[in-house]
């Protein structure tokens, strides 16, 4: 028999706590659909989607039902498309918008992998094809697109980093109408992960099984909860305390996979240990910070705090689960995270105070949005700086910035749902402009030859 | 196959025997019970086996779920490996 306050413990943690399976992604090979024209390849990735993803939707649903636990989003991540379009880059908007309709009968909110991997150099036929992206997000509605910009092993690729930061500026001009949302589909990489369940920036690697079921774990109200039952504890018995709790959320979120995986004849991918934030209350990583004693999120000690926290859930996590992978972590988006869009809007969290605290956790700068004036050059360089610090340290970073059109410090955007709002932060008002238009590449740094 | 059923709310006269009068209808076999007052909460743990029932563990789920709006109390149904994950090594 179970023990009563474990039984509890658990149904607690759903139901009061905000305990949920945040994300079920399958990840498709979509290798096989290369065909001789952008049609026919769009056609195959479409059938081929609708097949193996079938059942992903109520599969999730049995699940549910039959564990007790929420499992929020359904979706889908693909293998690269711009691998997929290498023969006809031009019209690789056409499989994008195939992809796009797959989601649509599938009933998922979102389908990642209109990527390109450019770390260490752009080939023409991905230039072309990361020239598309704007235009594809802004005719889609649940494509994500993400370009990988560069690698501890390989450095940084310069030229994809200036790119990519014109790129953003387009994709926010044509979805101007809507605060410039195509940007919140699209993630910047350094050392993007080939198993990440969490959108924006989810693909399907081509190291990959011809489908996977990879799981991303919630929990930061658990946490939050846990800590607050310990208000005097010091950081040791802090650390063990949220590592244990780590401990159980993955348990649950190994459980899910592994049932999702056989019934749904695919292979058990990862287990991913982020702490995802949404925007409802109780349910913020910013929050978790302020509980340790840091009194608005942004302020100093928010960076050892945040080390502290990433690692013993990381800790909890990997003992938990016979496969790990994704981002693993705790997320920081800003406008997903209540407690972070607060400390924002008082000006104590800044994009500073952010890219150190990347520095010590997963993902990067996210969800952040930026006045719609901002230089090209600018948010490439902001690119640059995160990418630096996933290269240097061994680290996945990433960026997703939003430059709102025709707003401004002061304005805020709003996405609704999970993306949330948030308002404008400053940036430098600095001139990068030489530094983006060197080009070429920032060589690996010395660490990464191991061989 | 093997369920956790849990049963909390205010206490009063008959919880148990309109629950085990619920389940038996299901044919869901009751294995192991386990429970406690506090103050004025009740919190009931059953151990059930679900392989003979009437429907499958979600829809058992969503009938408990209804039968307890009906009777005042919380009642949930969830598959034993939930709890077996989360806190057995």
């Amino acid at each position: 028999m179970f023990n009563q306050f474990d039984v509890l413990e658990t149904i607690d943690m759903i139901e009061k706590e905000h305990l949920d399976i945040r994300t079920i992604t399958m990840g498709i090979s979509l290798l096989p659909c290369i065909a001789g024209t952008a049609e026919e390849t769009a056609q195959k990735a479409y059938d081929l989607v609708c097949r193996r993803a079938e059942n992903l939707v109520k599969t999730a649903k049995e699940l549910s039902g039959e564990y007790g636990i929420p499992i929020v989003n359904k979706r889908v991540s693909v293998t690269p498309v711009s691998l997929l379009c290498a023969a006809f880059p031009e019209k690789a908007t056409r499989v994008g918008r195939a992809l796009d309709a797959a989601a649509k009968t599938l009933g998922i909110d979102f389908l990642g992998g209109y990527s390109a991997l450019v770390h260490k150099s752009m080939a023409d036929y991905e230039k072309t094809f990361i020239h598309t992206i704007p235009e594809v997000l802004a005719t889609t509605e649940r494509l994500c697109a993400s370009v990988n910009v560069g690698s501890t092993r390989s450095g940084i690729n310069m030229d994809a980093v200036s790119l990519m930061g014109e790129i953003f500026k387009e994709t926010a001009q044509k979805t101007a109408e809507n605060d410039g949302i195509g940007c919140a589909k699209l993630v910047v990489f350094c050392n993007a992960v080939e198993d990440n369940p969490f959108m924006a920036g989810a693909f399907h690697g081509v190291g990959e099984s011809h489908a996977a079921i990879n799981v991303g774990i919630s929990g930061p109200g658990v946490v939050w909860h846990v800590l607050k039952s310990i208000p005097d504890a010091d950081m040791l018995e802090t650390a063990e305390t949220i590592k244990r709790t780590a401990f159980k959320i993955t348990r649950a979120g190994q459980l899910i996979a592994r049932e999702a995986a056989k019934r749904l004849n695919a292979e058990f991918g990862i287990v991913d240990l982020s702490l995802a934030p949404t925007p409802a209350r109780g349910d913020s990583v910013a929050h978790i910070l302020e509980e340790l004693g840091i009194s608005t999120v942004g302020g100093h000690g928010t960076t050892a705090a945040l080390a502290m926290l990433n690692d013993a859930v990381k800790k909890g996590g990997v003992m938990a689960s016979s496969r790990v992978g994704g981002l693993s972590g705790a997320f920081i988006p800003v406008s997903e995270d209540i407690g972070m869009i607060e400390a924002a809007e008082k000006g104590v969290l800044c994009l500073d105070k952010l890219e150190a605290m990347t520095s010590v956790c997963s993902v990067g700068l996210d969800m952040i949005a930026i006045p719609g004036d901002t230089p090209a050059s600018t948010v490439s360089a902001i690119i640059a700086d995160e990418a630096a610090i996933g290269m240097i340290n061994n680290k996945t970073t990433a960026v997703r910035i939003i430059p709102a059109p025709g707003k401004e410090v002061g304005d805020s955007v709003n996405f609704g749902g999970l993306l949330g709002r948030a308002p404008v932060m400053p940036v430098h008002d600095t001139d990068s402009s030489k530094f983006i238009g060197r080009g070429g590449s920032i060589p690996a740094p010395i660490h990464s030859f191991k061989n | 196959m093997r369920a956790v059923v849990t049963v909390t709310g205010k206490d009063r006269k008959g919880i148990i025997a309109e629950v085990s009068a619920f389940l038996a209808n299901k044919g869901v076999n009751v294995e192991d019970i386990s429970q406690t007052i506090l103050g004025e909460y009740f919190a009931m743990i059953m151990l059930v086996d679900v392989s003979e029932a009437t429907a499958d563990i979600a829809t058992l789920a969503r009938e408990g779920e209804e039968m307890g709006k009906k009777i005042g109390m919380s009642i949930r149904l969830q598959h034993e490996d939930i709890f077996n994950a989360m806190h057995r090594i």
